[in-house]
């Protein structure tokens, strides 16, 4: 699985896609994969408080990845929280976030696998 | 055509025995009463809610009160903006009035929450979420912690001025006899609570609530055959933000809060300045700041700084959420937005008890998801 962010035709870049880009309102028709990017760290938290189907405690963070001078962040569970706002990441694969079923939404709606961020030490 | 609110009510928050449908009649009968209008008068009847079908299974929730209130032949709907589901009822209620469909309209929002565990409750919550975010856990408590850190960092503002919001909002709930929560809390109290999404604490947090409130609704000409005393509708402005989080520009800027804002403030002719009480949406003590900040009352960054100064006590220049707030009154998702026009009401009118202040014209702003949608209403006293 890449990690794919998705890119309009004026070269707006966004994390997850749109049917329409956000910015201009054209069609997303390019992707750009982020696995091999680093990005760095905006915010985390680390929630003690779980829903269903989700480890505790559970590292977040928002990361901002630099793409050919464009930005674009992402969201996602950290690796550790030993982490800090401007801290240099790296996404890693995970097969599974979050237990499919356990919390309210439908299992198949929606798929459970994606990237995890881990410190560039 | 000027809409004015002619009666308001709410039940008792907290962790209720009756069940949707209870709360709901519980309030309806209470505002038809405090506002002489008989049920069979009513021409609209709204219904502010977010989730019956998730968290009890019932669903049709208009149409059961309005029999159960004896209101037929009244047009219903139900009212789901999750969080703002009752500022967005008080939008679509002074729209009936407003555009001449309706000559009494009465808002009713309610939920019924507390038979579910925390972790159900908040995934039920958390299910408004993109499956980017849902995926990977994301709740509404943890895009607190992400925007409450980048908050401080960013404005180099203490941890403590977070904790003060929920120490002033606690000490104002003690005089509201319906909060679900009577009780002052001190500064230690806050900042040594169990961490929920550090830096956040479990007391920067609102609670689980059940509960319900109401607002009438009529044409200022019809006001004046039931009452000498009522409030107007001088603004109301929705708008929407991003529903992924993390897509926004700033992080601490919540564009729903500044939209929605400047188009109730353009309506009504009033501006920040003007604004005598305001209830504004402390599902999370950041949230208070974010608000303060996009409607006007103080500079970016500079939210955190009249918390600490008291400017917003009750006994301050501008009195922020005399209610108790969500903090302490508690938050019945589909209820607060209604509840807040009850105690902007309560405040204009004159009828807000110990925690009355001086006010004629007063502002509550709702925020649904995490400032993916907002209302802000303005409200001003006549008589
Ligand atoms: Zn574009």
């Amino acid at each position: 699985m890449s990690f794919d962010a998705y890119r309009c035709p004026n070269g707006h870049i966004t994390y997850p896609s749109h049917p329409l880009c956000p910015e201009c309102g054209e069609k997303q028709t390019e992707t750009v994969d982020l696995t091999e990017e680093t990005a760095t760290v905006i915010t985390w938290t680390t929630s003690t408080a779980t829903p269903p189907g989700v480890e505790a405690p559970n590292t977040i963070a928002v990361v901002e990845f630099d793409v050919e001078g464009e930005t674009v962040r992402a969201i996602g569970q950290a690796t550790t929280d030993e982490i800090e706002i401007g801290d240099e990441v790296r996404p890693v694969y995970a097969d599974q976030l979050r237990e499919p079923g356990a919390g309210i939404r439908e299992p198949e709606s929606q798929e459970w696998d994606g990237y995890r961020f881990e410190p560039v030490l | 055509m000027d809409v004015a609110v002619i009666g308001a009510s709410m039940t008792q928050f907290g962790k209720r025995e009756g069940w949707i449908r209870d709360l709901l009649a519980e309030a309806g009968e209470a505002c038809l009463s405090d506002a002489g209008v008989a049920p069979t008068d009513v021409d609209h009847l709204y219904v502010s809610n977010m989730a019956s079908g998730e968290f009890e299974g019932q669903t049709g929730v208009p149409n059961m009160l309005a029999h159960d209130l004896g209101a037929m032949p009244a047009y219903t709907a139900r009212i789901d903006q999750t969080s703002s589901s009752g500022g967005a009822g008080i939008y679509h209620a002074w729209q009936s009035v407003a555009s001449g469909t309706s000559e009494m309209t009465m808002l009713v929002g309610g939920e019924k929450m507390t038979h579910r565990s925390t972790a159900e409750s908040t995934d039920i919550i958390a299910s408004i979420t993109h499956p980017v975010e849902y995926k990977h856990g994301l709740t509404l408590p943890s895009f607190a912690g992400l925007t409450a850190r980048l908050y401080l960092d960013k404005y180099d503002a203490p941890r403590e001025s977070l904790a003060k919001v929920a120490v002033k909002n606690h000490k104002n709930g003690v005089d509201n006899p319906h909060a679900q929560f009577r009780k002052e809390v001190d500064l230690e109290t806050v900042m040594e609570s169990p961490l929920v999404a550090d830096p956040l604490r479990l007391y920067d947090f609102c609670p689980i609530t059940d509960g319900s409130a109401a607002l009438m609704f009529c044409p200022e000409e019809v006001a004046k055959e039931y009452t000498d005393e009522y409030v107007v509708v001088s603004g109301v402005g929705g708008a929407t933000d991003t529903h992924v989080v993390h897509e926004r520009d700033d992080p601490t800027v919540m564009g729903g809060v500044v939209e929605s804002g400047k188009q109730a403030y353009e309506m009504s002719g009033y501006g920040p300045e003007d604004i005598d009480v305001a209830e504004l949406h402390d599902m999370f003590t950041i949230l208070e700041f974010l608000q303060s900040e996009g409607l006007g009352f103080f500079e970016p960054g500079e939210g955190w700084k009249a918390v600490e100064e008291g400017v917003t006590e009750r006994d301050g220049d501008l009195p922020v959420n005399t209610s108790g707030g969500l903090k302490s009154k508690g938050h019945p998702l589909g209820a607060s937005g209604v509840a807040q026009g009850y105690e902007i009401y309560k405040q204009l009118m004159g009828e807000a008890g110990a925690r009355q202040v001086e006010a004629d014209v007063g502002l509550c702003c709702n925020v649904g998801g995490f400032g993916n949608c907002v209302i802000t209403t303005i409200m001003e006293a006549r008589q």
